[in-house]
């Protein structure tokens, strides 16, 4: 009885010290203003801010690296409170946390292009096969969709198409929340 | 040297945790919706069921047993591992915060797991037949086993999500059964190691 009340304390001291030891040891400085600008974010985490999730935005926010208006599910309250706490004038939600478009990829059409070239410099990702003169087009499995193409063509004979879901091509989708007018 | 083939094989593939000892189904229905975060929770788990076997092999070996109080295991067993989860979180929130983001809220429900409190108590019932060395080396196979089948189930799962399933068998019921057809395919491994 003794020898087991002994073990088993000798384990709960030993094995508490060592985590009280690590917890000294292994002490994290937060940053105290990413704490209080997390406190005021709801916590969905759903990343509509451009962030993986609300901590990181809190982070960017406190660095300065990011507007107040980023915040969907926080509503206009959360840009009220976000505003005082980092004494900045309320802005309201911008252009760009609006819905995304769908995901969808650039077509040629061939019998239009008159092979200038000039969508092929346009593209970041090399996703246009061409020469000068000859007929230009599309790798779609290496098209981004970002229809930085579209602009340049003289003869307007690229179109952007909707990618159909399929089995291959399914993911997870955003987490998206209504707006509740506050 | 083939000893240990032998145990890593059998931990891994013949006994595997999940689909043949059918320990640890708690996180392998819960978390396995997404494959990111299924090989986050396999990764966490895979370093504390490691640890946890050694540390309460050699509890159990150094102390438990000279002193004749082997029916303590249990409770010692739950004790070290609860310890092991809490300073990893610690560990990893120092080292590496980007892993401990990913990894967040998993690493606490790890105490819960079964499979990791199971490992040690399998490790014990077959005491003559390891060592300190043994124990981590099984504990490692388990962890490996899991995560191996944790990653499978979670690929399976998002493929499903985007398939025609019949209306009465859509979520956990179609999952129920492509666990049950896992369990049965890896029942095939069973002979492999004499």
């Amino acid at each position: 009885m003794l020898n087991a009340l002994l073990v088993m304390s000798g384990i709960a001291v030993l094995l508490g010290s060592v985590l009280g030891y690590a917890a000294i040891k292994f002490r994290v400085e937060g940053n105290p203003l990413v704490d209080k600008i997390d406190a005021i974010l709801p916590q969905t985490q759903c990343g509509q801010c451009g962030y993986p999730g609300c901590k990181p935005y809190a982070t960017a926010l406190a660095a300065d690296e990011a507007e107040i208006n980023r915040c969907p599910p926080g509503g206009e309250e959360g840009i009220r409170k976000l505003g005082e706490l980092l004494n900045k004038e309320f802005i309201p939600f911008g252009g760009e946390t609006n819905a995304p478009k769908p995901k969808s990829v650039a077509l040629i059409d061939e019998n239009i292009c008159i092979g200038c070239t000039l969508c092929i410099q346009a593209c970041p990702v090399d996703a246009i096969a061409g020469a000068a003169k000859q007929m230009h087009t599309i790798i779609t499995a290496e098209c981004t969709g970002c229809e930085l193409c579209v602009a340049p063509c003289p003869v307007d004979c690229i179109s952007m198409i909707v990618i159909q879901e399929k089995i291959g091509n399914w993911k997870w989708k955003y987490p998206i929340y209504a707006l509740t007018p506050a | 040297m083939s000893e240990y083939l032998m145990i890593l094989i059998g931990a891994v593939l013949v006994n595997n945790i999940v689909l043949v000892k059918i320990l640890g189904l708690c996180p392998f229905m819960g978390v396995s919706k997404k494959l990111e975060a299924a090989a986050g929770m396999g990764a966490a788990t895979a370093f504390v069921l490691t640890l946890g076997s050694g540390a309460s092999y050699a509890i159990n070996h150094w102390l438990l047993v000279p002193y004749n109080l082997t029916y303590l295991f249990t409770l010692s067993a739950i004790v070290v591992i609860a310890s092991i989860v809490q300073f990893t979180e610690m560990y990893v929130k120092k080292a590496s915060p980007a892993l401990y983001q990913v990894l967040g809220i998993y690493l606490p429900l790890i105490t819960t797991n079964c499979a990791v409190l199971g490992v040690p108590l399998l490790i014990v019932q077959n005491e003559l037949q390891y060592n300190l060395i043994k124990a981590l080396w099984f504990g490692f196979g388990n962890a490996l086993g899991f995560t191996l089948v944790m990653v499978l189930f979670a690929g399976i799962r998002e493929r499903l999500e985007g398939a025609d399933v019949p209306g009465i068998f859509k979520g956990s019921a179609i999952a129920m059964v492509t666990a049950g057809l896992m369990s049965l395919s890896f029942m095939g491994f069973a002979g492999l190691v004499k």
